[in-house]
């Protein structure tokens, strides 16, 4: 679409104040890429989450956690420590003019700085405050102890992945952060669009544990109607009510995505791909069946395995790009298993234009950040600069807009306000 | 009893999406009190309506557990997309409505005439927004295929399993829990768009596009360092004991999680302070981390004289992070947590009987969700959408139904 640069983004410049670490810092960088101003409050010295790793060329230090530039990218940033009084004066004095908080507390924490949602609304009845927790403000697991893996664990998640001869697994990726943080901005929007309607704020009460249960989709459901876990797991098979398909095949240089399709969406496109199968001795047998009449649940779990079978020596010959690109000629499903640089050489994304470079000046040379997601006749998704650095933006928002002089400014740093 | 507010009163939503993502996002809108008018065709009913679980067990449009899930709050009628008369119908609707949303293939609303186009002259600021797995352009973007692969696309399938093996296969199609958050973060922001500006826009947002973001730090771990990170079982940089252990009583399991000497410390206690934890390799955080495979075998020895429960209550306790392993049963039957959350609301509909649909994961504390009615039979509300909403004379819907416009 023309004149990318030329549209506006989504939203107007709404403050946010955002106090998460990374489990909920996803929230504020998408509400920066749709316009909003969106401003990092770290303690001195730097907020915890900069010790997540990985790191630029393997180097841990606070301004080179790729995890953090990846989650922080779009947003000012300024350090403050709201434990002390004088901290939390400023930052309700920032509160009176923003339109949203973000924050990831364990629940009771900001109560004790006089910082929850009943103070803040005193001063701002309009504050939209997004909290985001594993398990919600209030309840009986909303104090505990819960890092990605247990929170994944309590949500059913864990359970139905992996091997059936080792324990199950997560995710090698901090999801239910992420999860939560998602479905954060959505709710923190949806309580927006209330406040432009009535004028009236409110608090949005995230759990991740809820989030991550929406992932399951069949899981509750096949208990509470019909009494039985129906789901197991089982490496790269697809087991339900008594049909296993193999979805996951290894080829030539990995694995790839791909399951057995019968009845008529498999009439379209079994064809084309046994033809290429037979050229190279493959799945001889499988000419001329009428994959359309077929119903799965008919045809003997043995079949499905030989099929399965012949479909895998065919896809060992094969590397995932060259599967895929004939799946797409042949308007066939197969998907390849992405690692990291199959993704960043995506051609798909490519013709996109998704991927924006991100200047970091300190580090002399910018780096690659996934960009637009979606693409509008009238707005765009908007850039930004690179994570703050720690601190950076103390100057802009504590000199030019609360209007301290430098002198307040280096007395609040010399007693580690700031 | 007085009704709460609700946050998006007065929203109206014309949806044509279908299976899973499009109606998650219509159904978080509809449960915050959006009226959502579902379009299904007697040809092509969606998809979802036809998977299990069923309830009561057996098989119906009207039973799928799953599309009861999705689809609350909603309304859904028939409408007879090819013909033109069909096509009125649904520009009444949009007449009146904010927000269309459809995932169908690319070119699909097009060659129905129900293009942004189309429907912007009918409705000048009508936001309406397109899901497709790759976006409504690129090489790939005529490619069709469901989300149960095309979340192989974005790292994760990668990133589940263990070292020494192939990728395991994530519960169910990890993008289709991504991207619907996405499209309600661009729907929530065309809306704002429009509050300020008066104008509408056609969004074209891609699964594929929505999933890699959060993938970013993989990504650039790659083009910044060039390593390709990989699946790692349960393990967690820094993290150890980080794991899942078996317990008391078959499939059942616990994870705990420890990340400083402190949290070891406090385990050590609640374990009776056992030889082995005072060897070399154990002694530090870092001593740990190089020395897993040992750790785990003595946790796992420890763990499975408990329950998971009995487990969870004495490390929480102790501050020690640890959780079951819970399963479906656990989730619906025995979590005190998603109790306190009313997470799961057993609804009642007229044809099929019981069932649950699960509430979105955050809670508006002044206009909390609340579903409005259950999940629509198939073609449920086409007389009362024409009747009633459309204000359409009997003569005429009669005339329609007759015709196989609408059924």
């Amino acid at each position: 679409m023309a004149d990318e640069k030329e549209k506006p983004p989504m939203l107007d410049r709404y403050r946010v104040l955002d106090l998460t670490d990374d489990r909920g810092a996803l929230c504020g960088k998408i509400l920066a890429e749709l316009g909003a101003d969106v401003v990092k409050v770290e303690k001195p010295g730097g907020d915890p989450a900069r010790s997540v790793g990985p790191f630029y060329k393997d180097t841990p230090h606070p301004e080179k956690s790729l995890n953090w530039f990846a989650f922080n990218q779009g947003k000012r940033g300024i350090t403050l420590d709201i434990e002390t009084k004088d901290g939390q004066e400023i930052f309700k004095s920032l509160v009176k003019d923003a339109d949203f908080v973000v924050e990831s507390f364990t629940p009771g924490y900001l109560k004790k700085l006089d910082l929850d949602y009943a103070a803040l609304n005193k001063i701002n009845p309009r504050l939209v405050m997004i909290s985001i927790t594993p398990y919600g403000q209030t309840g009986p697991y909303s104090k505990f102890k819960s890092p990605d893996l247990v929170t994944m664990a309590m949500s059913g998640y864990v359970f139905i992945c992996g091997d059936s001869d080792r324990p199950p697994v997560r995710f090698t990726s901090d999801q239910s952060y992420m999860q939560g943080s998602i479905q954060a901005v959505g709710g923190a929007l949806m309580a927006h669009y209330h406040r432009e309607m009535t004028g009236e704020g409110q608090q949005v009460d995230v759990s991740m544990q809820e989030a991550m249960v929406w992932t399951l989709c069949y899981a509750p459901h096949d208990w509470y109607l019909l009494k039985a876990l129906h789901h197991t797991r089982e490496n790269g098979l697809w087991r339900r009510f008594g049909v296993t398909y193999r979805l996951i095949f290894p080829c030539k240089d990995g694995y790839v995505c791909y399951r057995l399709l019968m009845a008529q969406p498999g009439a379209n496109v079994m064809n084309d791909l046994i033809e290429s199968m037979n050229k190279e001795g493959f799945g001889l047998d499988m000419k001329g069946i009428d994959w359309s009449t077929m119903n799965f649940t008919e045809v003997s779990q043995d079949k499905i395995n030989y099929w399965e079978g012949e479909l895998g020596k065919y896809f060992m010959n094969h590397t995932k790009r060259e599967l895929h690109e004939e799946a797409v000629r042949q308007r066939n499903v197969l998907q390849p298993v992405n690692d990291a640089k199959d993704i960043y050489e995506s051609p798909q994304l490519a013709a996109r234009d998704f991927w924006v470079e991100v200047e970091h000046p300190e580090l002399g040379e910018s780096i690659t950040y996934p960009g637009p997601y979606f693409k509008s006749t009238e707005t765009a998704w908007f850039k930004g600069e690179r994570a703050p650095l720690i601190g950076e933006h103390n100057g802009e928002i504590y000199l030019k807009e609360l209007g301290f002089s430098e002198e307040e400014l280096m007395t609040l740093k010399r007693d580690n306000v700031i | 009893m007085a009704k709460k507010k609700m946050a998006l009163e007065g929203l109206k939503v014309v949806d044509f999406s279908w299976v899973f993502t499009g109606p998650m996002v219509t159904k978080y809108l509809g449960d915050h009190g959006a009226e959502i008018i579902k379009i299904e065709s007697a040809a092509r009913p969606d998809g979802t309506r036809l998977m299990t679980p069923f309830i009561g067990g057996e098989m119906s449009l009207n039973r799928s557990g799953v599309y009861a899930n999705y689809n609350s709050s909603k309304y859904s009628m028939n409408i007879n997309l090819r013909e033109p008369r069909g096509v009125e119908v649904v520009h009444k609707l949009v007449k009146r409505a904010d927000i269309v949303l459809e995932t169908f293939g690319p070119g699909v609303m097009k060659k129905l005439n129900l293009h942004y186009d189309e429907l912007k002259a009918v409705k000048p600021d009508i936001i309406m927004l397109s899901m497709s797995m790759f976006g409504q352009y690129g090489p790939y973007a005529n490619q069709p295929t469901f989300g149960q692969l095309l979340q192989a696309t974005n790292g994760f399938v990668n990133l589940l399993g263990w070292p020494d093996r192939g990728p395991s296969l994530p519960v169910a199609a990890y993008t289709d829990y991504i991207a619907p958050w996405y499209v309600m973060i661009a729907l929530m922001g065309a809306l704002d768009y429009r509050r300020r500006t008066g104008k509408g826009q056609y969004i074209d947002l891609a699964m594929q596009e929505a999933s890699v973001h959060l993938a970013a730090p993989v990504v650039m771990d790659y083009t910044v360092n060039n390593r390709i990170q990989s699946r790692q079982g349960n393990d967690s940089p820094g993290a150890a004991p980080h794991g899942v252990y078996p317990c008391k009583g078959e499939e059942r399991w616990v994870a705990i999680s420890v990340f400083t000497d402190a949290e070891w410390d406090a385990l050590c206690k609640v374990m009776g302070n056992p030889a082995w934890t005072k060897q070399p390799e154990f002694s530090t955080q870092f001593n740990r981390t190089q020395h897993i495979p040992e750790l785990d075998k003595h946790m796992g020895q420890w763990t499975k004289g408990y329950t998971p429960e009995e487990l969870m209550g004495m490390l929480q306790k102790v501050g020690v992070a640890a959780g079951i392993v819970q399963t479906g049963q656990d989730l619906v039957d025995n979590d005190l947590q998603l109790r306190h959350r009313k997470h799961f609301v057993e609804m009642n509909h007229a044809e099929a009987g019981k069932h649950l649909t699960e509430r979105p994961p955050y809670r508006l504390s002044k206009t909390p969700s609340q579903p409005s009615r259950p999940f629509p039979g198939f073609g449920e509300h086409t007389e009362f959408v024409c009747k009633k909403i459309l204000g359409m004379g009997d003569a005429e819907f009669a005339e329609l139904i007759g015709a196989n416009v609408l059924s």
